[in-house]
């Protein structure tokens, strides 16, 4: 299950299962054997390995408008990432990235895998009602933001019409109006789109545990929250650190639905190194600088990457 | 993205012209407001497009075909700015062929094109934009090809000027004014405001429950700072002097008029199409737009009566100064030295002021040349407001140049800490001029 999320790990054990094709007893044997990773590899270094350079050389130079019609960009050492790192808007950004992403991850995962215990049960309209669930999932991202961006409208949104409606708040919250709560609507939102992605794997998770467990625990006395606590959790925690990992790289260069919902103000209060590094390319036209900035997101992306690469290593291990 | 963008746009217009491919720029009766010559539109944009799509498919490598690269994508611009063309080209015994591109992805574009070296031989700019890609060397001065600013207004001028050098021309161009609801005005008993005092005393007057006042655009984009600029100019502010008392004094103002709640704090996400959204709707009595949305309001409110005066100044007799917004046609440096003559020779045709006059009329725009928007306000009432407002605005660049989109991020950051989080305009734009400098 957790490689059909993948695609990388799929595709390395794709190549190797090519490769004994070849006649072994030939000269050149070996040869063969490069020849059928080959395509792959011109892939890899020509659609991830170069853009992944040429990012890391263009944030060590002044790369700007001109650079385009004049081909001249001069190096200029770590310039770009001392600009970086002395922005004033760069530590916002980074705090904002971080609850952001935790807020995000902690909604997605707590709903989710509520919606996914609902749906073991087995009751009317329960399929019909998981596909609606995938709802959020297939709209453009750009339609749902457009679309939040009305229901969170302080003066005739819906939200707060309903807030106000059952009498919950007497004035309307000015939810991407107001640097307090603009973060917190952008994180709602965000739960929202990633909810469909935590109920399908976690649901799936708990399709594949064996009922046999639940009805020995049954006899031991483990029901309610001790049967999820001592069976449930266990059994499911291969998935769930791929859905909190995955879930985590998603999320920390989320950059549509922020540019869609506030472009990252009012006053900054959503900017993340995400929608600062598109801000700098491609608004400032400090490409070099919008570089060194999506260096750094890149370098904290692939952290977890590397958790979770081991993670996934660790779980197949134990089969 | 755009500081003068086309959101709202959309929908028929007057399109009195009967055969706007073949003959653009003959007739000069009056045609905004007339229902019934809208009513042809359907027809005749059949036609244009058909036309188009006749065209599209031309080979775009043949040696002798003019390359042009632009942002018109709405059905009135599109026939519009090709039936000119069309026309043009067929007097020059040339050939063209368009690229049109989505307007926030214009920048973006003409940056690969640049590094790719297959720039076109004319290409459209916003103007804010036009003194960056002259200062990167991609442009061609005008005058070698006999394209000059005569008869042009200096303010005009200014927006294709870049070190005192000619490298673009606006056939027609745009600013913003102050749309009011008439009913709504006469049921509060106030005249149109011409000064600050009266625009906020006419807001008070307006507001209530279910509406504010007055509404404008202060989104953390160029737009924001578009809206702003009449404020800064007019009570005297100067783009160089962020922290200068004109510019505080507008900052103030407009901050005023929301947390004395005349004018909605989501104005701060109002991009201006949202603004003119919230006037048709009624939510708004007076609202900062510009010409463009004209169209629009026949269209999707015929019962609403509007009218349009120049943005308030801050004291009677002082000039109400706005931005100017719309596209300058530049000549690119493609190397091919024969094709940019060619190219500038299509381009002098276009922007001749018989077809400024044509544009004007069918994109709701103003002519560059002064002789032609004088005959233009005479002839279309509707926007005479605007070519009076046109008369005295100036161009965001002329004193920046280059510099200016960063100046223009400055402001509207500024304005955004002044309006969320009710930040004194004076510590807000003490930073603004820090990161400026």
């Amino acid at each position: 299950m957790t490689t059909t999320q993948n695609p990388a790990p799929a595709k390395t054990s794709r190549a190797p299962a090519a490769a004994p094709r070849g006649r072994p007893r030939l000269t050149g044997d070996l040869l063969i054997r490069y020849a059928f990773v080959f395509p792959a590899l011109i892939y890899m270094i020509a659609f991830f390995g170069y853009p992944i350079i040429k990012n890391v050389v263009m944030s060590f130079q002044a790369y700007d408008f001109t650079t385009f019609f004049n081909g001249h960009a001069p190096f200029i050492g770590f310039d770009n990432y001392a600009a970086t790192f002395s922005d004033p808007i760069f530590l916002r950004a980074l705090g904002n990235t971080a609850l952001f992403t935790i807020g995000s991850i902690i909604g997605q995962f707590v709903i989710g895998m509520g919606l996914a215990l609902y749906f073991r049960r087995k009751f009317p309209l329960s399929g019909f009602l998981r596909s609606l669930l995938l709802l959020p999932w297939l709209l453009p991202m750009i339609v749902s933001a457009a679309v939040w961006r009305w229901i969170l409208e302080q003066d005739n949104g819906a939200l707060n019409e309903f807030l106000s409606g059952i009498g919950l708040v007497s004035d309307p919250i000015p939810w991407l109006n107001s640097s307090d709560t603009a973060l917190i609507a952008v994180i709602m939102v965000n739960i929202w789109l990633g909810i469909p992605f935590n109920v399908v794997l976690l649901y799936s998770g708990l399709q594949s545990i064996p009922d046999e467990l639940y009805e020995a625990g049954q006899l031991d006395g483990a029901t309610g929250w001790k049967s999820f606590r001592h069976i449930t959790l266990p059994m499911l925690r291969p998935v769930v650190s791929v859905v909190l990992l995955l879930g985590v790289i998603y999320t920390i260069k989320v950059l549509d639905l922020i540019i869609g919902l506030t472009g990252g103000g009012p006053a900054n209060a959503t900017q993340t190194l995400a929608t600062r590094s598109y801000e700098m390319s491609f608004i400032e036209f400090d490409f070099g600088q919008g570089a060194a900035l999506s260096n750094i997101l890149i370098l904290i992306a692939l952290a977890f990457s590397l958790v979770y690469l081991r993670a996934n290593a660790r779980a197949a291990q134990n089969g | 993205m755009s500081s003068t963008p086309r959101a709202g746009r959309t929908g028929p217009f007057a399109l009195a012209h009967p055969l706007p491919l073949t003959d653009p720029g003959s007739d000069g009766s009056p045609r905004a407001g007339s229902a019934l010559t809208r009513r042809a539109f359907g027809a005749a944009a059949a036609t244009g497009m058909l036309a188009l799509s006749g065209c599209g498919g031309g080979s775009t490598g043949d040696p002798s075909t003019i390359r042009i690269v632009d942002y018109y994508n709405t059905p009135a611009d599109d026939v519009a700015i090709d039936g000119t063309f069309s026309q043009c080209a067929e007097e020059l015994g040339l050939t063209f062929s368009r690229e049109r591109v989505p307007g926030d992805q214009l920048i973006q574009k003409v940056l690969q094109m640049g590094s790719s070296r297959t720039l076109p031989d004319l290409l459209m700019l916003d103007n804010p934009n036009v003194q960056q890609v002259a200062a990167s060397g991609a442009l061609a001065p005008l005058e070698q090809y006999g394209i000059t600013t005569e008869g042009i207004t200096d303010s005009v001028a200014d927006l294709g000027m870049h070190d005192g050098t000619l490298y673009g021309i606006a056939p027609t161009v745009n600013t913003i004014a102050l749309f009011y609801n008439v009913e709504m005005l006469e049921d509060a008993g106030v005249e149109p405001p011409t000064t600050w005092t009266e625009l906020r005393s006419a807001a008070e007057a307006l507001t209530t429950e279910d509406r504010y006042g007055f509404a404008f655009s202060a989104i953390a984009s160029y737009e924001g700072t578009f809206q702003f600029m009449p404020f800064l100019w007019s009570n005297g502010g100067d783009e160089t002097e962020l922290d200068g008392e004109g510019v505080l004094g507008a900052s103030r103002f407009w901050s005023d008029c929301v947390t004395a709640g005349l004018t909605s704090r989501s104005v701060v996400n109002w991009g201006q199409g949202d603004v003119i959204d919230q006037f048709k709707a009624g939510n708004a009595a007076m609202v900062v737009n510009g010409p463009w949305n004209i169209a629009g309001l026949h269209d999707d409110t015929p019962d609403l009566e509007w009218d349009v005066v120049t943005i308030p100044v801050p004291a009677a007799g002082d000039e109400s100064v706005a931005p100017l917004g719309g596209e300058v046609w530049t000549v690119p440096v493609t190397g091919d030295e024969e094709k940019q003559r060619k190219a500038a020779e299509l381009l002098k045709a276009f922007v001749t002021p018989e077809n400024q006059l044509f544009m004007a009329g069918e994109r709701s725009t103003i002519p560059g040349d002064a002789e032609a928007a004088r005959q233009f306000a005479a002839e279309n009432p509707d926007l005479s407001t605007f070519v009076e407002q046109v008369s005295t605005a100036r161009s965001r660049t002329a004193k920046l140049g280059p510099e200016w989109p960063r100046t223009a991020k400055a402001i509207y950051t500024a304005n955004q800490r002044v309006l969320v989080d009710d930040t004194d305009p004076a510590e807000a734009y003490d930073e603004a001029a820090r990161t400026v400098s």
